[in-house]
């Protein structure tokens, strides 16, 4: 007969192992990090018995750690422990923004942006913030390590590409220049607690003469999954960020969202919504980023 | 199988055996009889269940009960002092913020976190962080208006 069972490991190594030898078995094994989602789904649906791998003893998906080479941001993070990095909230104003998002106080304590990621909802909220930041995903499994990035890593509602045994260890944010930063915007029709309707995300980097050098522009909640939208992003390049060229970035995200009509919102709302926050968010990284410079 | 947890509760060791999927919230009331924290939704979303979990306010239905093996857990029950109530438990007394109650621990729990990480809320900033406890009764006016007046006094302020 089998049953639950709970396991911490407190090592890469010690969990590589232990869900390479379970799934071996044929046993099922669910990753648990901050737990706000996977308990909720784990208690009200499928309740077949399962091996919890809760991974946050282990040291790598906790740490939060910024440098020269970028932020890699432990996978169990919690949104209460990101948003005390001041020092992060000044380079990734706008993934910090997306985490702190999520949620009340009570879910800020225990929601990591890993978690949020591999539950793959459609309006998650930071994985348009992770996608306009060039963000990869570090995963660790039995055949070793791989890199993958965000926009390709969730597949589909709720599905993403994890093979079994494998599991998100960190994020990886490529750095972040000086005159260059991110914003996250959401539309939820109350101030907070809420499901997005539609977001976007917008990362751009200026020259020293204010031209726009690099996009990125990510949309969320507007297709099965967050979507990349190089053709938002084209339309910012080589301009400095006038009302031209966010609303031409706006049409681009408009264009590019494939929703859903449901009780939050129709398909021709939402395509015009996340139009609108597309252009916000590019005026807010715009205007972060020339902050910057002074 | 059941798991062995050891674990500090408001101050003192306790080792309890529960199921591996059971929540660290059925654990705490029918474990080991501390039934001050309250379940409203069961799904992270009203706040009734309130605990803190090595001084983090978290939703003791969203943990596993495993999970607290060798950390520090404060419960409503380990808020006041064995001489007298918290300021926090006093003020909503005496603001009358309360009708039925079964919110009322885990508000208590949050607003005691609000003002461990900042003496000074303003109105806003308390609203913001108590807005995962939800109250059926008060309309929340006399919840903030007694956890100000707390926060208020403790920081021997005039109030």
């Amino acid at each position: 007969m089998e049953s639950f069972a709970y396991e911490a490991p407190d090592s890469l190594d010690a969990a590589v192992a232990l869900l390479a030898e379970r799934n071996q078995a044929s046993i099922r094994t669910q990753i648990l990090a901050g737990g706000t989602d996977m308990i909720v789904q784990l208690r009200s649906g499928d309740r077949s018995p399962r091996v919890i791998v809760d991974i946050k003893r282990i040291p790598e998906t906790r740490s939060i750690i910024l440098d020269d080479e970028g932020l890699l941001l432990g996978a169990a993070v919690s949104g209460a422990e990101l948003s005390a990095r001041d020092d992060v909230s000044a380079r990734y104003p706008g993934l910090v923004e997306a985490a702190d998002l999520i949620g009340s106080t009570q879910i800020q304590g225990r929601a990591s942006v890993g978690g949020n990621l591999c539950n793959a909802s459609p309006a998650g909220d930071t994985i348009p913030a992770l996608i306009a930041n060039g963000a990869t995903c570090l995963i660790a499994g039995p055949e070793g390590s791989r890199e993958v990035p965000v926009e390709s890593f969730v597949v589909g509602v709720q599905r993403n590409q994890l093979e079994p045994g494998e599991f998100l260890v960190a994020l990886r944010l490529p750095p972040a220049p000086p005159r260059s930063a991110d914003a996250y915007l959401r539309f939820i029709p109350r101030t907070e607690m809420d499901i997005a309707v539609a977001s976007a995300g917008v990362r751009v980097v200026l020259d020293a003469d204010g031209v726009c050098s690099e996009a990125r522009v990510a949309i969320g909640a507007v297709a099965p999954t967050a979507l990349l939208v190089p053709e938002a992003a084209h339309a910012l390049i080589g301009t400095r960020l006038d009302e031209a060229a966010c609303q031409a970035a706006a049409d681009a995200s408009s264009a590019a969202a494939r929703p859903i009509s449901d009780k939050r919102g129709t398909e021709s709302y939402r395509r015009k919504v996340v139009g609108v926050l597309t252009r916000r968010a590019a005026v807010i990284a715009r205007d972060r980023a020339l902050g910057g410079q002074a | 199988m059941k798991q062995h947890v050891s674990s500090t509760v408001n101050g003192e060791q306790m080792e309890f055996l529960c199921e591996p999927d059971e929540t660290l919230l059925e654990a705490l009331r029918d474990r080991l009889n501390l039934t001050g924290t309250k379940e409203g939704c069961g799904t992270g979303d009203c706040g009734a269940c309130s605990v803190l979990l090595d001084g983090t306010l978290v939703c003791s239905c969203l943990v596993f009960a495993p999970e607290i093996e060798g950390r520090e857990l404060t419960t409503v029950e380990g808020i006041a002092s064995p001489e007298a109530l918290h300021p926090v438990q006093r003020k909503l007394l005496e603001h009358a913020a309360l009708q039925c109650g079964i919110c009322t621990p885990g508000v208590v729990v949050a607003a005691k976190a609000l003002l461990d990480a900042n003496p000074n809320p303003s109105e806003e900033e308390t609203r913001y962080w108590l807005a995962g406890n939800l109250c059926r009764c008060t309309g929340y006016d006399k919840i903030i208006r007694a956890v100000l007046d707390a926060a208020a006094e403790m920081r021997g302020a005039a109030p």
